[in-house]
C-alpha cells in the first residue's frame, strides 16, 4: 500500500515541500501532543519550531525522524511518503539531540564515523569524510578522545560533525545549544547559521528560546498546545502576530494587550510605546496616559511598568521600553503622556484571540 | 490534497528511494522473539513442574515406577493425621518467625552501625557479607563442626567462662538442635538483610534526617518515628526474601540434623525430601512441599504490591 | 564540656564494639574453617572437655596434610571440574536467554512487558524445595539421573528469572537518546542492540555471569536429588555429602574444602553485591 501512495510530483510540482506533514497528530492517551499539524519546509530552508515546553514541538520532530509513530496524518520527505513504513535509519535525516547522545564507548572519530559505517562506506572514503567533518568544526586534534574527555562545547561540535558527515537530506536539531553556557551559545548560533548556509541542507530546529529562533530561522513556526499558531519569517511573526499567543510569546518584554472595547484587544510592542514628546509633530499617533509604578534600568533601555489611566478602564498593566537615548523623565508614581504610532497598533478578537483588521 | 488517487493511477511506480522496514526494525516482532526463549523456559521448566507438583500431590506416584494413580485427597488426609507432619509444619513457621525477628533486629542495628562513619568501615562491610555469599551447604558444614558433640568450641568457651555446668549435645537434643538451626539461619540471613536496609537508608533524604536531629529527637525517637517508617518498603523486601529463603530452606536443616534427633527438627522441605525422594513416595512428598505454597503466595502478593507502588511512583 | 566529650567517646566506643561484634559473628565460621584446615590432627581432636587445651589457636605448627589429602586422595578435583562444566553451561544458557529477554522487557514490550517482567521475577520466588519432587520425576523420565545434564537443564530455572530482571535494570539505564541516535545514524533496532546497547551493557552482563555462576555453586537440593554417584557430584554436594567415610568425618580436609571453595566465591560475590541488591529492591527503593 505504501508503494501506491507515490507523491503527485508530476501533477503538482509546487504543492509539495521538501519536508511536509499533513494533518499530523500524535495522541498519548487523552493528551493531544501534536494535533493536526500541516508543516511545509522548502528545500534548503531553515525552519525553527518555537514554543513553550509541552507544546508538541519535540514530538513533531520525533515523528518526522521516525522515532514516534503518528496517530494520524502523513509525512513526506523529498517528495516521498515516509510515515508508514520507512524506519528512521532510511529517512536520510541526521539529528542532534539536546543531550548530544554521543556514544560513550567510542572516540570522537568513531562517533563521527558511525553513520558512515552504517552506510558501508569504503574505509578510505570514510577516513576522508570524517576528517572533512572534523575540520569543519575544528575537531582535528580531538579525534582520539572519548566523549567524557571533551568539554560541553566540544561534545556539541562532535554531535554536529556526526550529523553532517553523511550528507543528510534533512537536519533535525533538538535544542542543540541549550546545554552550552551563554557565551558559547551566541558563537555557536552564528557558526550553525553559517554552516547551514554553506551546506544548504534543509534544517528543522526545535527550541523554546525566541532569540535563537529569531536569529536562526528563515521561517519560524510558533507552536502551542500541539498546533502551529503561525508560521512566517522572524520579522513577520514578530511584527504581525496571528493571535494573542504569538503576540505575547515572542518579544521580551511581550506585546502589551489592552482592551479597546468588549470585542477588541489592541496590542503594541513596549519599544513602540514611548513618551509623547519623542514623536514631535508626527501625525497619526494614539496617545495614552501612563501611571508609572516602577522603573527598571537595564543598561540599554529603561522599562517602565505601569497602568493606563483611561476613562473606561484604569487597571490595565502595560510596559514601556524606553531606549536610554531618550532622556525624558520617568518617576515612579507620576503620570505621563505616552504615544504609539497608529500603524504600530495590532488588533485582536477579544474572544478568539485571532488577529483582525484595524477598525476604520 | 491527498496524493492517494493520483498515485494509484500511475502504472509502474518508480522504485522507492527509501528503504522499507525489515524484520530488524519491527519492535513488536523483535520484542516477542527476544522474550520468547525466556518465557518458554520459565513456562516449561517452572510452570509445568509446578503444575506437576500439584498433580503429584493428588496421586500415589512412586519414584520407582512411572505409573500415575489418582489418590484424591488421600495424601493430604494422611498428613493431617500425622504428628511428624504437624511437627514439621510447626518447625517451619517457628524457625522462620524466630530467625526473621532476630535477623531484622540485627540487620537494622548493623545497618545503623555501617551507616555511621568509622575507620575500617569498608572492611567490616565486606566481611559482613561473607556468610551470605558462601555456599550454604559448605557453611552449614562448618557449623556442624562448630557444634560437634565432642569437639564443640562453643562448649569449650562456655566451660572456660564458667557458664556451662554440664555438657551441651547440640544435635542430640531437640531444643538445642532448634537453637543451632536458628543460629545458622540468622548468621546466614542477617548480612543480606543488613545490605538491603542499608540501601534503603541511603535513600532517606539527608535533610529529613538532619531535621530530626536538629529538632532534638533522640536516637530511639528518630529510629521509630523517622527512620523505620521511611525504611518500611525496603524492610519489607528484606523480610519477604528472608521469609522465602528460610521457609523453603532445605540445606541447613538437612546438613545439621537430617531432621533429627527423633525427627524433631524436620521442616516441610526436609520431610518432603525424606518421604518423596528417600521414601520414594513422590505423591506424599509433593503434598508436604505444597504446604509451602501459602507462604510463597503471601510473599508474591507483597512483592506485587510493592512493585505496583513503585510503578505509580511513591 | 568534658561531660559531652565523655559521651562522645562512649558513643564511638559503642559503635566500634558493635562493629567488632557483628564482624566476629559473621567471620567466626570462616576462621574456624581456616584453623581446622591447617591444624594437625592431634591439635584438632583433643575434645572440648580439656579446658587446658585452647582450641582457638594453633597449639602445634600448622600443616598442609589435610589440603594434600583433599587434593590427591579425594574426588575434590573431579567436583571442581564438574562444577566448572555445569557452571559454564548454565552461565551460557542464562546469557543467551536472559540478555535478550531483559532488553525486550526494558525497551520493546511496553506496558504489557512490565507486567511480564514482574511475573518472570516472581518465579524466582518459587523455590527448588517446591519443585524438586516433580523434577525428580521429569529427570527420571528423561533418563538424566546421575548426569550433569540434569543440573544444566534445571539450574537455569532460577538463574534466568533473576538475571532477566537484572538485565532489564541495566538496559533501562542505557540512555534512550543513544539508541534513537543510532537508529537515525542508519541502524536497525537489531543492529543498535548489537553495536550500541550491548557494548554499554558489558558490566551488566559481567554481573549476570558472576551471579549465575555463584547461584550454581550455592545450589544443593537439586544436586542431592538428581545425583548420587560420587564422580558426578558438584562441589556443594560432594563436599558435605561425600567427604564422609562411613561415620568418620575428615574434618581437616572437609574444612579445607569449605574454605577453598567458599572464599573465592564470597569475595567475588561481595564485590558485586550492590548490583544484586539494586536488582532486588528495584521498586521499593527509588534511587
Amino acid at each position: 500500500m505504501a508503494t501506491l501512495t507515490q507523491p503527485p510530483a508530476t501533477e503538482e510540482p509546487t504543492a509539495l515541500g521538501y519536508v511536509e506533514t499533513r494533518g499530523l497528530s500524535k495522541h498519548f492517551g487523552d493528551v493531544r501532543a501534536v494535533d493536526g499539524v500541516d508543516l511545509c519546509v522548502m528545500e534548503g530552508e531553515f525552519v525553527v519550531l518555537l514554543g513553550p515546553s509541552g507544546c508538541g514541538k519535540t514530538t513533531l520532530m520525533r515523528m518526522i525522524a521516525g522515532l514516534e509513530k503518528p496517530t494520524a496524518g502523513e509525512i513526506y520527505i523529498a517528495g516521498e511518503r515516509v510515515d508508514d513504513d520507512v524506519p528512521p535509519r532510511a529517512r536520510g535525516i541526521a539529528m542532534v539531540f539536546q543531550s548530544y547522545a554521543l556514544y560513550p564507548h567510542k572516540t570522537a572519530f568513531q562517533n563521527i564515523a558511525f553513520p558512515l559505517e552504517a552506510a558501508q562506506v569504503e574505509r578510505s572514503t570514510l577516513r576522508r569524510k570524517v576528517q572533512w567533518a572534523a575540520a569543519l568544526f575544528g575537531l582535528d586534534r580531538l579525534l582520539d578522545r572519548r566523549p567524557r574527555q571533551l568539554s560541553g562545547g566540544e561534545r556539541q561540535r562532535v554531535a554536529l560533525a556526526r550529523a553532517v558527515v553523511r550528507d543528510p537530506k534533512v537536519f533535525l536539531l533538538d535544542e542543540p545549544l541549550s546545554n552550552l553556557d551563554a557565551k558559547l551559545r551566541a558563537m555557536a548560533r552564528f557558526e550553525l547559521k553559517q554552516l547551514q548556509r554553506q551546506l544548504g541542507t534543509t534544517t528543522i530546529y526545535v527550541t523554546h528560546d525566541q532569540v535563537e529562533a529569531m536569529g536562526l530561522g528563515d521561517r519560524i513556526a510558533v507552536m502551542d498546545k500541539g498546533k502551529i499558531r503561525q508560521i512566517g519569517t522572524p520579522r513577520d511573526v514578530y511584527d504581525n502576530p496571528a493571535d494573542t499567543f504569538v503576540a505575547t510569546f515572542l518579544g521580551s518584554p511581550p506585546m502589551n494587550l489592552v482592551e479597546q472595547d468588549e470585542h477588541t484587544l489592541v496590542g503594541f510592542r513596549p519599544e513602540h510605546f514611548l513618551p509623547r514628546e519623542v514623536f514631535g509633530e508626527e501625525p497619526d499617533l494614539v496617545t495614552f496616559r501612563l501611571r508609572v509604578r516602577e522603573v527598571e534600568y537595564l543598561g540599554s533601555d529603561r522599562l517602565a511598568y505601569g497602568y493606563l489611566e483611561e476613562e473606561r478602564r484604569s487597571d490595565q498593566p502595560v510596559i514601556a521600553a524606553v531606549p536610554i537615548t531618550i532622556t525624558a523623565p520617568l518617576a515612579e508614581g507620576e503620570v505621563y503622556e505616552f504615544a504609539v504610532r497608529r500603524r504600530d497598533l495590532r488588533f485582536f478578537d477579544a474572544r478568539t484571540g485571532l488577529r483582525k483588521p484595524a477598525p476604520r | 490534497m491527498a496524493p492517494g488517487p493520483q498515485a494509484q493511477a500511475t502504472l509502474a511506480p518508480p522504485a522507492p528511494a527509501f528503504a522499507r522496514r525489515t524484520l530488524a526494525d519491527r519492535e513488536s516482532v523483535l520484542g516477542t522473539l527476544m522474550l520468547a526463549p525466556a518465557l518458554a523456559y520459565v513456562i516449561l521448566l517452572v510452570g509445568v513442574p509446578f503444575a506437576l507438583a500439584i498433580l503429584l500431590s493428588f496421586s500415589s506416584a512412586t519414584a520407582g515406577s512411572l505409573d500415575f494413580t489418582w489418590a484424591g485427597l488421600r495424601n493430604f488426609a494422611k498428613l493431617l493425621g500425622d504428628p511428624q507432619f504437624h511437627r514439621a509444619l510447626g518447625n517451619t513457621l517457628r524457625f522462620m518467625l524466630v530467625s526473621q525477628v532476630l535477623v531484622m533486629v540485627l540487620a537494622v542495628s548493623a545497618a545503623h552501625v555501617l551507616d555511621a562513619a568509622f575507620v575500617g568501615k569498608r572492611v567490616v562491610r565486606s566481611l559482613l557479607l561473607l556468610p551470605w555469599a558462601a555456599p550454604v551447604a559448605l557453611a552449614s558444614m562448618a557449623w556442624v563442626w562448630i557444634f560437634d558433640s565432642t569437639f564443640s568450641v562453643v562448649n569449650w568457651t562456655l566451660k572456660v567462662l564458667g557458664l556451662l555446668p554440664g555438657w551441651l549435645y547440640w544435635f542430640g537434643e531437640p531444643g538445642l538442635a532448634t537453637v543451632a538451626i536458628i543460629t545458622v539461619h540468622v548468621w546466614r540471613m542477617f548480612p543480606f538483610a543488613t545490605v538491603i536496609v542499608l540501601a534503603g537508608m541511603s535513600v532517606i533524604p539527608q535533610d529529613v534526617r538532619e531535621a530530626a536531629v536538629v529538632d532534638g529527637a533522640g536516637f530511639f525517637r528518630r529510629l521509630f518515628h523517622v527512620n523505620l517508617p521511611m525504611l518500611l518498603p525496603v524492610v519489607t523486601v528484606a523480610v519477604v526474601f528472608g521469609v522465602v529463603f528460610t521457609a523453603t530452606d532445605f540445606s541447613v536443616v538437612w546438613l545439621l540434623t537430617r531432621g533429627g534427633p527423633y525427627n524433631s527438627t524436620h521442616v516441610l522441605a526436609t520431610l518432603a525430601f525424606q518421604r518423596g525422594i528417600l521414601g520414594a513416595n513422590l505423591g506424599e512428598g509433593a503434598a508436604v512441599a505444597l504446604f509451602l505454597l501459602p507462604v510463597l503466595l503471601v510473599a508474591a502478593v507483597v512483592m506485587l504490591r510493592l512493585a505496583r507502588r513503585a510503578e505509580v511512583g511513591t | 564540656m568534658s561531660g559531652r566529650a565523655a559521651v562522645r567517646v562512649a558513643k564511638r566506643a559503642a559503635l566500634y564494639t558493635a562493629a567488632v561484634a557483628f564482624t566476629v559473628f559473621a567471620v567466626f565460621p570462616f576462621y574456624w574453617m581456616f584453623l581446622t584446615a591447617f591444624k594437625q590432627n592431634r591439635d584438632l581432636y583433643v575434645g572440648a572437655t580439656n579446658l587446658q587445651h585452647v582450641p582457638w589457636i594453633f597449639n602445634d605448627p600448622p600443616t598442609l596434610d589435610h589440603v594434600r589429602l583433599l587434593f590427591f586422595n579425594t574426588p575434590y578435583l573431579v567436583w571442581v571440574k564438574n562444577t566448572a562444566l555445569v557452571g559454564a553451561a548454565v552461565v551460557a544458557i542464562t546469557l543467551v536467554v536472559a540478555v535478550p529477554a531483559g532488553y525486550s522487557l526494558a525497551r520493546l514490550a511496553g506496558r504489557w512487558g512490565e507486567r511480564l517482567g514482574i511475573g518472570i521475577f516472581l518465579t524466582y520466588l518459587v523455590p527448588p524445595t517446591l519443585l524438586f519432587i516433580p523434577f525428580a520425576r521429569v529427570i527420571s523420565v528423561l533418563g538424566l539421573q546421575n548426569q550433569l545434564g540434569a543440573l544444566v537443564l534445571v539450574y537455569p530455572t532460577f538463574t534466568i528469572p533473576f538475571c532477566t530482571w537484572l538485565m532489564m535494570g541495566f538496559f533501562r539505564a542505557v540512555p534512550r537518546d543513544l539508541e534513537e541516535q543510532a537508529m537515525i545514524d542508519g541502524y536497525s533496532r537489531l543492529a543498535v542492540i548489537g553495536k550500541v546497547v550491548l557494548p554499554l551493557a558489558v558490566p551488566g552482563m559481567l554481573t549476570v555471569v558472576i551471579f549465575a555462576f555463584t547461584l550454581v555453586l550455592q545450589e544443593f537440593v537439586y544436586a542431592l536429588t538428581f545425583i548420587s554417584q560420587v564422580e558426578r557430584m558438584t562441589l556443594s554436594l560432594g563436599v558435605p555429602v561425600a567427604l564422609v567415610r562411613g561415620d568418620v568425618f575428615y574434618w581437616g580436609s572437609l574444612m579445607a574444602a569449605c574454605l577453598i571453595t567458599s572464599l573465592p566465591i564470597a569475595v567475588l560475590y561481595s564485590s558485586f553485591i550492590d548490583r544484586f541488591i539494586a536488582g532486588l529492591t528495584a521498586g521499593a527503593v527509588k534511587g
